[in-house]
């Protein structure tokens, strides 16, 4: 008998004490290495799957690097035109009020081009959790500039930096969503650190309790990095959103119980 | 049993889509279809057949809530006129490719831009064509009395789920306007989330661990099977065209001349039809019900039979085109039409006919 430990004596059900949910497939992820959007999707199927809510629950996937998540996500999906998310979310929830449902939406498809689909669902109160991803940048298109970029941040169509006299400042759709009185919870979280991804799942956790319980619209933004569209490692991309996203993009809870943070 | 009402287009259209057991309708006002949503709103189905009555931010918005609520599985519908049919025309290329039921309803005014609100027929290409991006059809019913507004809402329903794909209900602002007396299906219930499950087993209501899940979408990454769908889709055409093709016949038996329209004109056209005969002109009316398909093979059995044909569009002159490839071009053809929001009168049609075919 030798000493050495096999791979087989290791992987016995005593010894496990980390799986992935059931709710991810085993489709490998399309996201670039070093992304939070791997992240993000464990931690929302996480909260599903200890809600046991697998059978009840819709997802909206959007048009963005997000365009695929119904590969990823081992519940009933749908995938949206560019920005309609929160329409199709609607439709559904308001034909089937007992079902969980949520959109997964990116900065352009929530703050640009979806932007009026996002307000009025919001404003509507539509019982529903939308879940806006806002890495300042339109990945899956190469880099472009998004309506979340930040002043003289650098993108392919503003290679000089954003410049807000021409080119408009960025838009906090998760501060201005707040101020509508449909929306009864609103947070921003990250998934960059182990300490982080704990409460993003918390907020996660939270919103869909209240969904549950048919309180309004619930919003979580995950301020995320995109390694590749900003021409970083990742290591230095979670350096950089910590130094420039989150002052511009503060984190934690903005509305609760239907009242403003102060 | 049924029931006998006085009642606009608009009303009746919306009135049978709630006997239909529609579960959910999203709109966005614009004249000449209002009533529609009005109507749904005043009757307020949510509190009889539960049936969602939703007024959207926009057009864009209520036909992407079509989407969301047919990728359920769901009888879901939506009506616009003109200009709100073109916004919507994304939603309903995805619809399209994902191969969802459900119902639209164009109540057509005069064109391009912001146009008129004053009836019109323009919109002929946009709606059998595809009209949005990529390669798709939609069945296009085109009522021509405030009866069929009502029946094809039933008819409309049934041929969007038996093919897995969009019905347009392709109206005019005199068909949505005028009242007439309409006869009413009973209602029927809608469909249990048990049924919808068993009749749409592609639906996305939840994923129940007894099966694999279900995803609604219009996009393939890889061409080889993205060509596959499309192949597809033109099989699902095919057989449509194949099995659903419907027009009405007036006065055909002995006819040396075709007259061919289709809604209000075909209203008009009648008349007209009776006006030649009593000038002793040997005319008949062929009326397309159904736009796409289009009924060729009845056209072309009008080859050697007939010496000539008017189509009366309210347009330019776009179904035309379509008759020319039916006749494949062995009969004149010629068009007369009034446009921008004009209605032509039965004596001009018969003017037309005397010089266009019969002088011409």
């Amino acid at each position: 008998m030798s000493d050495i430990v096999t791979k087989e004596q290791i992987r016995r059900p005593e010894n496990l004490v980390y799986s992935k949910t059931k709710l991810l497939t085993d489709k490998a992820l399309s996201y670039c290495p070093g992304c939070g959007h791997g992240t993000a999707h464990r931690i929302l199927m996480e909260v599903i799957e200890e809600l046991n809510a697998q059978e009840i629950t819709i997802g909206i996937a959007p048009v963005g690097c997000s365009v695929l998540a119904y590969e990823f996500m081992n519940i009933d999906m749908q995938q949206a035109a560019h920005g309609r998310a929160p329409a199709l979310a609607t439709a559904v929830k308001r034909l089937m009020p007992e079902k969980i449902v949520f959109t997964y939406q990116g900065d352009g498809d929530l703050a640009a081009i979806g932007t009026a689909e996002t307000i009025h669902a919001c404003n509507r109160g539509e019982n529903i959790t939308i879940i806006f991803i806002n890495n300042g940048i339109y990945g899956m298109t190469g880099g472009q500039m998004a309506p979340t970029t930040l002043p003289n941040m650098k993108a392919s169509t503003c290679p000089y930096g954003r410049d807000v006299t021409t080119m408009g400042n960025p838009l906090r759709m998760t501060e201005l969503v707040a101020q509508l009185p449909g929306v009864h919870f609103v947070t921003r979280q990250a998934v960059h650190t182990p300490s982080a991804v704990r409460k993003a799942k918390k907020a996660l956790r939270k919103a869909f309790d209240l969904q549950k319980e048919n309180k309004g619209l619930t919003f979580v933004e995950i301020v995320s990095n995109c390694n590749s569209g900003w021409k970083m490692t990742p290591v230095q991309s979670n350096k950089w959103m910590e130094e420039n996203m989150f002052p511009f993009y503060p984190l934690g809870d903005i509305k609760v119980d239907g009242q403003l943070v102060k | 049993m049924k029931e006998l009402k006085l009642m606009k287009g608009n009303e009746a259209v919306a009135e049978a889509a709630i006997r239909a057991g529609c579960d959910g309708y999203f709109g966005y006002p614009i004249t000449p279809q209002s009533e529609i949503m009005e109507y749904l709103m005043y009757q307020d189905p949510q509190k009889t057949t539960g049936m969602v009555v939703l007024q959207a931010e926009s057009e864009v918005a209520a036909i992407n809530m079509v989407y969301g609520g047919a990728s359920c599985g769901k009888k879901v519908m939506t009506s616009s006129s003109s200009p709100g049919i073109s916004l919507k025309q994304e939603g309903i290329s995805y619809i399209a490719g994902a191969e969802l039921p459900c119902l639209i309803v164009n109540i057509v005014r005069g064109g391009p831009g912001l146009g008129t609100i004053q009836p019109s027929q323009s919109d002929y290409f946009q709606s059998t064509k595809g009209g949005g991006h990529g390669d798709y059809r939609l069945i296009v019913l085109a009522p021509s009395s405030v009866q069929e507004m009502a029946d094809f809402a039933g008819l409309g329903f049934d041929l969007a789920f038996k093919y897995r794909n969009p019905v347009l209900i392709l109206g005019d602002g005199v068909i949505g306007q005028m009242m007439e007396k309409v006869e009413l299906d009973e209602f029927k219930p809608r469909w249990t989330e048990e049924e919808i499950r068993r009749n749409t087993p592609w639906s996305t209501m939840g994923k129940l661990n007894n099966r694999e899940r279900n995803i609604i979408t219009s996009l393939d990454l890889d061409s080889h099977k993205q060509e596959k769908h499309v192949a597809h889709l033109r099989d699902k055409y095919l057989e449509i065209e194949k099995n659903e093709v419907r027009y009405e016949e007036f006065q055909c038996e002995d006819a040396e001349y075709l007259i061919v329209a289709y809604g209000s004109s075909a209203r008009i056209s009648q008349k007209a039809v009776e006006l030649a005969r009593a000038k002793g002109i040997k005319v008949g009316l062929l009326r397309p019900i159904t736009l796409f398909p289009f009924p060729k093979k009845p056209l072309l059995n009008y080859v050697g039979k007939i010496k000539g044909i008017l189509t009366v569009e309210m347009s330019l002159g776009q179904m035309i085109e379509d008759v020319k490839l039916a006749v494949e071009c062995k009969v004149k053809v010629e068009h007369f039409g009034r446009f921008g929001g004009i209605i032509p009168t039965p004596d001009e049609v018969v003017v037309a006919l005397e010089k266009q075919i019969i002088g011409g």
